[in-house]
């Protein structure tokens, strides 16, 4: 047991890193779906905006100084596309929640084919900032440096989003939207705007999960597609709306994502799925999901 | 949506299930359009050139692909995302026998369908317990990974370079060469396949899915068991993309995993969508709009048509709530028929 572990110790590394990626990305998908009902399909999309924002910065060179810039920019900018998304998901507000999945669809055509125009169809790849480019060695093995910051970083910010989420009066109101939001609307709280700030942030966190996932995937066409399957199977497993999902989920999908594809490539996608079905046939809300959902 | 409408399709799709229920034959005026595009359809070659008669065979290659489509998201009110799956399934199952086995008529088509069909009864199993958002995810996700499988089982299907090296299609031995004939080929394949999915829709069993698109628990009440409809209707739209995919490997002669991936099924819902759900007839025309920009337009527009096609989907979803079906807001029938793209209340 010991000497397996051993043996798929980067493989294992890996599939955390994986998961603290997919936990930022997932865990505004599962929220905004969750309290808003809009299934963001732009949420791939917007997670390679932010790959190729780490490109325009880091090309010529990781700096830090590039990659903090990255980061802010990309935050910005996800904050403006998730204001938008709620200003253009408003008119379908009454019809039913496949339209705005369709609508976040199209936009995610357009932005996809737009980043395409813009940076062509070669797989970029993108560099880690200086001091973490490296390698580092780590029980034993030579392990990139960058990757166990990602690890890091996951970790911080799962925890910072579950006391947001579980510990102030903020999160409060999120959870309570979850639940019911007719109640928090009849209480006196302007659900459009509760909405604007949801997507907005939603929208932020798969940006800037796009900058900080960019120097292990870099950014090419068709990756928004993939980073946005594996956050909804995430979502699915975790359950919609649930922060404590969306955690449990990104980790096991990262695991299965990376020792999958370690110890037996072919039949990797299948294991996905058969992930997927084995957990949906025993809780199909999911691992964490609400009893009821406004979706289905 | 409004009781009275529920309870008037429900009726409808109880009576229709009757024998001897109220059914009368279309009369001759109302075939006469469909008749007058049959006939136009089939000349195409003789007044078309050879390419334009090549982007035609591709329209109705994706038609009967969008119109497969329609039977789960129009009719039985299940919108797929992973369609292309099935799609892709066709398209490498046709490749493979005519390359391995033979390509002699319709044998790789109706291995195509086969293949489909069983894609779509091994994952469909699962996709068809849920329902509305959750169904759209889990389709996206068999979706993926059926376009992942493609990629990466390379000894089998040539991997990102895709399938290549496909014989033309064989009738009688003689292999069809010319545009034209592989186009009269893959007309007649698909316009039996619009037959029988139009079939599929009026009969007693596609009354039963429109009453579960409208009131599930209602159909449920009534003691039909709406898990096993929607399944029949799963398998036979996954059947009947993989005929489509058939007819696209024996057009295209060469089979790219980007055929079974998500943009081919996001296409095939945006024709759907723009076409209009549920009538059938309008998924074939938005199925034209896609192929005509994606692949006729696009060479002009340097490659980008899929950015036009995304501008489209925007503005159908908010201008054409009910697609070209309901601009032409055609028969009372057609309008009593709630359009229940989600199928969410």
């Amino acid at each position: 047991m010991i000497g397996w572990f051993d043996e798929n110790l980067v493989s294992i590394l890996n599939g955390f890193a994986i998961g603290s990626l997919l936990f930022i990305l997932a865990v505004g998908l599962s929220i905004v779906f969750g309290m808003m009902d809009v299934l963001n399909l732009a949420h791939g999309a917007l997670f390679l905006v932010g790959a190729y924002l780490a490109w325009s910065l880091l090309s010529d060179g990781a700096t830090w100084g590039g990659f903090l810039a990255a980061l802010g920019i990309a935050a910005l900018v996800g904050l403006l596309a998730g204001g938008a998304l709620s200003v253009m998901t408003e008119p379908l507000a009454r019809r039913p929640i496949l339209d705005q999945a369709l609508l976040t669809l199209g936009v995610s055509l357009v932005v996809a084919e737009v980043l395409s125009i813009v940076y062509g169809n070669d797989a970029l790849s993108v560099g880690a900032p200086p001091g973490l480019a490296e390698s580092v060695s780590f029980l034993g093995r030579s392990y990139p440096a960058y990757r166990l910051a990602l690890i890091g970083v996951g970790l911080v910010l799962a925890a910072v989003v579950y006391v947001v989420v579980e510990r102030t009066s903020v999160g409060a109101l999120v959870r309570a939207s979850v639940a019911d939001r007719e109640m928090v609307s009849a209480m006196g709280i302007d659900n459009r705007k509760v909405k604007v700030a949801v997507l907005g942030i939603g929208s932020m966190l798969a940006t800037v999960a796009g900058v900080l996932g960019a120097p292990v995937y870099g950014a090419r066409p068709g990756l928004d597609d993939t980073i946005l399957i594996l956050a909804l199977v995430v979502v699915v497993i975790g359950g919609l709306g649930s922060v404590k999902g969306a955690l449990v989920g990104a980790l096991v999908i990262g695991q299965v994502e990376s020792l999958g594809r370690a110890l037996l490539p072919d039949v990797a996608s299948f294991i996905l799925f058969g992930t997927l079905a084995l957990v949906l046939v025993l809780r199909p809300r999911g691992l964490f999901g609400p009893r009821k959902l406004a979706g289905t | 949506m409004s009781a009275t409408v529920a309870s008037t399709v429900a009726d409808t799709a109880v009576s229709a299930g009757r024998p001897g229920g109220r059914r009368r034959p279309p009369s001759l005026l109302r075939a006469l359009p469909a008749v007058l595009a049959l006939v136009l359809l089939a000349a195409a070659p003789f007044f078309l050139a050879p390419f334009a008669t090549t982007v035609l065979g591709r329209v109705l290659v994706f038609a009967l692909f969008a119109v497969s489509l329609d039977l789960l998201v129009g009719v039985t009110g299940l919108p797929s995302l992973g369609h292309a799956a099935y799609f892709g399934a066709g398209a490498y199952t046709a490749g493979l026998v005519s390359i391995h086995v033979t390509s002699e008529g319709l044998v790789p088509v109706l291995a195509a369908g086969l293949a489909g069909a069983v894609a779509a009864a091994a994952t469909g199993w699962l996709a068809v317990r849920s329902s509305g958002v959750f169904f759209l995810m889990l389709t996206l996700a068999i979706g993926e990974i059926v376009f992942q499988l493609a990629t990466t089982l390379d000894s089998v299907t040539g991997g990102s370079n895709g399938l290549y090296g496909i014989p033309a299609v064989r009738l009688g031995g003689t292999p069809l060469t010319l545009a034209g004939h592989v186009y009269w080929f893959v007309l007649a394949v698909a316009v039996a396949g619009f037959a029988c999915l139009w079939l599929v829709s009026r009969s007693p069993v596609g009354g039963v899915l429109r009453g579960i698109r409208d009131n599930e628990p209602r159909l449920r009440s009534l003691g039909y068991s709406p898990f096993r409809y929607k399944y029949v209707a799963f398998v036979i739209a996954g059947a009947f993309a993989g005929v489509a995919g058939g007819l696209f490997a024996a057009q295209v002669r060469l089979v790219t995993p980007s055929e079974a991936g998500f943009t081919t099924g996001a296409l095939a819902l945006l024709a759907v969508v723009l076409g209009g759900a549920g009538s059938l007839w309008g998924p074939v025309l938005g199925a034209a709009v896609v192929v005509l920009v994606r692949d006729a337009l696009g060479p002009t527009l340097d490659g980008h048509g899929p950015l036009v096609l995304g501008i489209v989907f925007v503005l159908a979803v908010y201008l054409l709530p009910r697609g070209f079906a309901g601009l032409a807001g055609v028969s009372g029938a057609l309008r009593r028929r709630r359009t229940a793209r989600g199928g969410t209340t």
